[in-house]
C-alpha cells in the first residue's frame, strides 16, 4: 500500500506527521509546512510544525477523539433514554455489561465515601480509551489515503496530506487526559486532606519531620511521576504498536513490482495479521489500565494518613 | 510528538465527555441496572418464600387428613356402639313386653278360672237345693236353709 514514490524513511516519517494547524511566528494562522508544501492543498502554509510552538492544534487528533467521544455519548445517550429494568434490548444488555464491569472496579479500588464522580469518569476513560486506541486496528494508509482524495499521499490531485487517525500516538491526547487526572488528584487531595494535610503527606513521608528535605527528595518525584507515567504508558504502548504497523506496512511496498516484493508482501500480511491480533489485547488492556490506575491513584487522593 | 495547545483541547474534550456521562448516562443505566437486580432478589426471595410455605401446606395438609381419618374412625364407632345399644335397648323392651303381656294373659286366665268356679259351684248349689227339694217333698226356706246350702256349696 506504501507508495513507491516514497523511500521509507519518508514514509515513516509521514505517518509521525500529524495535520497541525496553528500560529506561525509572523502572527498568521495557517496548517504546516511540510516539505515546502503546505499539508491541506490550496492553503498557503507559511511555517513548518516546530515552528509553531504551543499554540498549534493537531487537527487530526482533535477530530479523531471528538468524533469518537461524540460517537460515544450518543450512543450511550440513546441506551441511557431508552434503559428499561423489564425489558432490556440487546444493545441495553451489552452497555449494562460494561458499567457492570466499571462499576465493580470503583468499587473494589475505590473504597472511599461515595463519590458520584468516580462512576461516570471510569467508564468515560474505558470507552473512549478504547475507541480511540482501536483506531489502531484500522489499515494504516486507509484514512490518509481517503482524506486525501483517493490518492497517494504525495500525490498532486489529493486534498488532505496528512492524517493520523490513531490520537493516542499524539502524545498530547494521552497527556491532555491524565492532565484532567492530575488536576482532579490535586483538587481531592487538598479538599479531603487540606492543605496542610497534603504538603505533610508530601514532606513528612517516609522518614518524619526532621528528614522532610529527604522526604520531598522522594516523594515529590514519585508522585508526579505516577501521574506523567498515566499518560506516557497508553501513549508509548499505542505509539509502539502503531510504528510496528508502519514498519510492516514498509513490506508492502514493492507488491506491484517483483517477485520478492509480492513474497515480501504476503509475509506483511501475516505479520500484519499476527500483530493485530496481539494488539487486540493491548488496545483492551491499555484501555482498562487506564482506568484503573486512575481509580486507584484518586483513591489515593481520599484517604487519611 | 510536540506538546502543543491541542494537549488542552483534549483536556476539555474529556471534561465534556465526563460531564455528559455523568448527566445524562450513569445515573440513567445504574438505576435501570438496580432495578432490576432488586427486583430479581426480591423474585428470588418471594420464590423461597413460596417454597417454604408449600412445604408448610404439605405438612399441614397431611396433619389435616391424619386428623380428619381419627374422626371418621371415631364416628364409625361411635355409630357402631349407638347401634348395638338400640338393638340391645329394643331386645330389652320387647322382653319386658312379652313379660308383661304374659303376666296380663296369666292374670285373665286366673280370673275367668275364678269366676267360672264360682258360677259352678252357685249352680251345683242350686242343683243341690233343688234336689233336696224334690227328696223332701216340699220347698226348703231358702232363708232357713241358705246356711246349710252355703255351707255345702263352700264346702264343694
Amino acid at each position: 500500500m506504501a507508495s513507491k514514490e516514497l523511500n521509507s524513511t519518508d514514509y515513516i516519517e509521514h505517518h509521525l506527521t500529524n495535520l497541525t494547524y496553528g500560529k506561525c511566528p509572523d502572527g498568521t494562522w495557517s496548517f504546516a509546512e511540510v516539505h515546502g508544501k503546505s499539508q491541506v492543498a490550496g492553503t498557503e502554509a507559511s511555517c513548518n510544525i516546530s515552528e509553531m510552538g504551543f499554540w498549534a492544534f493537531q487537527v487530526d487528533t482533535l477530530f479523531m477523539s471528538v468524533l469518537l467521544g461524540m460517537g460515544m455519548i450518543f450512543f450511550m445517550r440513546r441506551v441511557a433514554k431508552n434503559a428499561s429494568s423489564s425489558k432490556p434490548s440487546r444493545v441495553q444488555n451489552a452497555v449494562e455489561y460494561l458499567v457492570t464491569l466499571v462499576r465493580d472496579q470503583v468499587q473494589d479500588n475505590f473504597t472511599a465515601d461515595k463519590n458520584p464522580l468516580m462512576g461516570p469518569l471510569a467508564l468515560t476513560i474505558f470507552v473512549w480509551v478504547f475507541l480511540m486506541n482501536l483506531m489502531d486496528l484500522i489499515p494504516i494508509d486507509l484514512v490518509p489515503w481517503i482524506v486525501n482524495g483517493f490518492a497517494a499521499p504525495n500525490a498532486e490531485g489529493g486534498a488532505i496530506h496528512y492524517f493520523k487517525v490513531l490520537p493516542v500516538a499524539d502524545i498530547n491526547a494521552p497527556m491532555g487526559m491524565a492532565l484532567g487526572v492530575l488536576i482532579l488528584i490535586h483538587y481531592y487531595s487538598i479538599k479531603n486532606k487540606g492543605l496542610g494535610g497534603f504538603l505533610a503527606e508530601l514532606t513528612f513521608q517516609p522518614y518524619g519531620k526532621w528528614m522532610a528535605p529527604i522526604n520531598v527528595i522522594f516523594e515529590i518525584p514519585g508522585f508526579y511521576a505516577k501521574q506523567l507515567a498515566l499518560g506516557l504508558r497508553l501513549y508509548g504502548n499505542l505509539f509502539a504498536g502503531e510504528m510496528i504497523f508502519i514498519l510492516i506496512a514498509l513490506f508492502f511496498g514493492g507488491f506491484f513490482s517483483s517477485v520478492t516484493g509480492v513474497l515480501a508482501g504476503v509475509a506483511g500480511l501475516a505479520l500484519n495479521f499476527i500483530w493485530a491480533v496481539f494488539h487486540i489485547l493491548v488496545v483492551i488492556l491499555q484501555a482498562f489500565l487506564f482506568m484503573v490506575l486512575t481509580l486507584v491513584y484518586l483513591q489515593q487522593a481520599h484517604e487519611h494518613h | 510528538m510536540n506538546f502543543n495547545a491541542t494537549l488542552f483541547g483534549q483536556l476539555l474534550a474529556f471534561v465534556f465527555f465526563v460531564w455528559f456521562t455523568m448527566q445524562y448516562v450513569w445515573p440513567y443505566i445504574l438505576e435501570a441496572l438496580e432495578e432490576r437486580e432488586k427486583e430479581i432478589s426480591d423474585g428470588l426471595e418471594a420464590a423461597s418464600r413460596g417454597k417454604r410455605e408449600l412445604d408448610e401446606a404439605h405438612l399441614k395438609k397431611a396433619e389435616i387428613l391424619e386428623a380428619a381419618k381419627k374422626e371418621a374412625a371415631d364416628l364409625v364407632n361411635q355409630a357402631n356402639a349407638r347401634a348395638n345399644q338400640l338393638v340391645e335397648d329394643a331386645k330389652s323392651s320387647a322382653h319386658e313386653e312379652a313379660e308383661r303381656i304374659k303376666v296380663s294373659a296369666q292374670s285373665d286366665l286366673d280370673q275367668a278360672a275364678k269366676r267360672t268356679k264360682e258360677e259352678l259351684r252357685s249352680e251345683v248349689a242350686a242343683l243341690a237345693v233343688a234336689g233336696a227339694e224334690k227328696l223332701l217333698g216340699s220347698e226348703i226356706d231358702k232363708d232357713k236353709n241358705s246356711q246349710i246350702i252355703d255351707q255345702i256349696a263352700q264346702e264343694l
